[in-house]
């Protein structure tokens, strides 16, 4: 086995913690749409908050990233597998960041309060609109659909490097211990 | 082997063709699995399963299509006005708006059901709708209707009485044996319905008390929660529809309440009933009658408006969305009538384009109620 860098520790802590969230809230999304049940208040309540969350601990992965380089791809991977790579994290990112933001916009322009916890409510970030409300709430599932795809890819990915090219790509995130 | 399948670096002993197929094969389980798990909460395996998808369903069935329309509740008016409470009821809920003072009203006056150029009748369900807002930002909308229980007790029971009430392909009439099944399978029904035959049928939108249905929880300042349901009382007399003379016209009830509120602003008093720990919260019974009752405050409507450029069309009068102080029960209508709304909203926003105008237009809200 080659020996990689790996990722920071504070890079690998926020990637898994998100990881959780992220998988946590594509389920907890698409069990919500699809019930009629008491659950559905329950996965709603969950849902705003830990939404913003995410969008929070997204603002801080981007300026940890800014500040730790992620360490270099395997310098063998073919051109198409490193522009996949690329591609797939830059759509992880936008994905991340544009979601929360796209459901606190789409309950702005549809008028409802943003609330998190009991008193704790966030202001709206759009002008009340149907349309674009209308637009936003059907961007909010064709995009969470998009980025359950791209989670899937990521896995897949990961799994291959780990599995089929051992190239270190996936114990650089996916090591435990904190000696680098 | 190429350089996609092994890193080149790596010094142990390569794969073999088998190990890779296995390993690849091992992968692709990993995401057989991930995407299985993601389809069954999506409820893609369950077909039978209730969602707010196939509850819109059984309304465009029952109703047919009406783009642009509410699902259910189609035919209304706007109303705003205000809020004005004495604080009598700060002991038992920390909500902002029951505190001493006025708070902005906007409000819709419907009938219940799909349909949005029904005929105005008196017996037809009738609800008020409102939406509090506070200078906090801590938003109230509650929805009520004007009979005292509610039929069904869950979403199932709802849409299984919307399908059996659906008319035969062969007849065109509603098939009497699949309403037969329906009521010996919901034994709740039939009493819920009788307790609904006795309430007496008033004349008009404005002289007839709305019930919130469900049950909801206070919480007080001091974090005493008390179970709780409320209705909002006419402060107009009560005239019984059979004593009054027949309604004018498609739109009569609406005209009537267009011209009542030209005179002078329409009021309810939005009496809370205090409920004991061991009242239920099933929506087809009614608690006690020696129930404790306190006087909230009086909403107040002067201005009417069409749904059509009104300022309540955009609205979504969820009734989970609560200030804290109030928050839903156990009652899983709650859950449905929010989940089910929320669909209804979208649609509806979606189609603004196509929808064509309200039974009740601007121009006859303007002419004072003359259709």
């Amino acid at each position: 086995m080659t020996n990689h860098q790996r990722f920071s520790a504070s890079s690998r802590l926020l990637h898994w913690v998100m990881a959780v969230l992220v998988l946590a809230m594509l389920f907890i999304g698409v069990g919500m749409v699809t019930s009629v049940s008491q659950r559905y208040h329950l996965l709603l309540a969950i849902h705003r908050p830990l939404g913003i969350a995410i969008l929070i601990l997204v603002v801080i992965r981007v300026i940890n990233r800014l500040i730790y380089k992620p360490p270099p791809l395997p310098a063998s991977l073919p051109p198409i597998q490193r522009l996949a790579a690329t591609a797939s994290h830059l759509l992880l990112y936008a994905l991340m960041f544009a979601m929360p933001l796209i459901g606190w916009g789409m309950l702005s322009a549809g008028g409802y309060p943003i609330i998190l916890f009991g008193p704790w409510a966030l202001p709206p970030i759009l002008p009340q609109n149907p349309a674009l409300y209308a637009v936003l709430r059907e961007s909010h599932t064709v995009l969470a659909y998009l980025l359950f795809l791209t989670f899937l890819a990521h896995l897949g990915a990961a799994l291959f490097h780990g599995l089929i090219r051992r190239d270190g790509v996936l114990e650089s995130m996916a090591s435990v211990s904190t000696k680098s | 082997m190429p350089d996609y399948l092994r890193d080149p670096a790596d010094r142990r002993p390569p794969l073999s063709p088998a190990a890779i197929v296995a390993r690849l094969g091992g992968i692709g389980v990993v995401l057989l699995c991930s995407t299985a798990a993601f389809a069954y909460t999506g409820g893609w395996f369950s077909p039978g399963r209730l969602t707010p998808q196939r509850m819109i369903a059984g309304f465009e069935a029952t109703n047919g299509p009406h783009p642009g329309f509410r699902r259910n509740h189609a035919k209304g008016v706007c109303a705003t006005g205000w809020f004005e409470s004495d604080g009598k009821a700060v002991s038992l809920s920390k909500a902002m708006l029951f505190a001493s003072g006025r708070v902005p009203v906007v409000a819709r006056i419907a009938f219940a059901g799909g349909m949005p150029f029904i005929p105005d009748e008196p017996a037809t369900v009738r609800s008020l709708a409102l939406r509090f807002l506070p200078q906090n930002g801590e938003e109230w909308r509650t929805g009520m209707i004007n009979i005292p229980v509610f039929p069904f007790l869950n979403a199932q029971e709802f849409y299984d009485q919307m399908i059996a009430s659906l008319p035969d392909k062969m007849s065109g009439k509603p098939d009497p044996a699949k309403m037969e099944a329906f009521v010996a399978a919901h034994p709740a029904f039939l009493p819920a319905i009788g307790i609904i035959k006795t309430r007496a049928v008033s004349s008009g939108f404005a002289n007839t008390t709305y019930n919130s249905i469900n049950t909801f929880r206070f919480i007080n300042a001091a974090g005493d929660v008390t179970q709780v349901k409320w209705s909002a009382v006419p402060v107009q007399p009560f005239v019984a529809a059979s004593d009054a003379p027949p309604v004018v016209g498609k739109n009569g009830l609406f005209d009537a309440l267009i011209a009542e509120v030209a005179k002078k602003p329409v009021q309810w008093r939005l009496m809370v009933t205090v409920g004991q720990p061991t009242d239920t919260t099933n929506p087809t019974l009614l608690w006690p009658s020696d129930r404790q009752q306190i006087d909230a405050g009086t909403v107040s409507l002067d201005h009417l408006a069409s749904e059509d450029g009104g300022p309540c069309i955009n609205v979504n009068y969820d009734p989970t969305v609560l200030p804290s102080g109030i928050e839903p029960s156990d009652d899983p209508l709650l859950s449905t009538r929010s989940a089910t709304y929320s669909r209804s909203f979208t649609l509806r926003e979606n189609e603004r384009s196509e929808k064509p105008p309200s039974a009740v237009t601007p121009q006859e809200v303007a002419a004072g109620g003359k259709s």
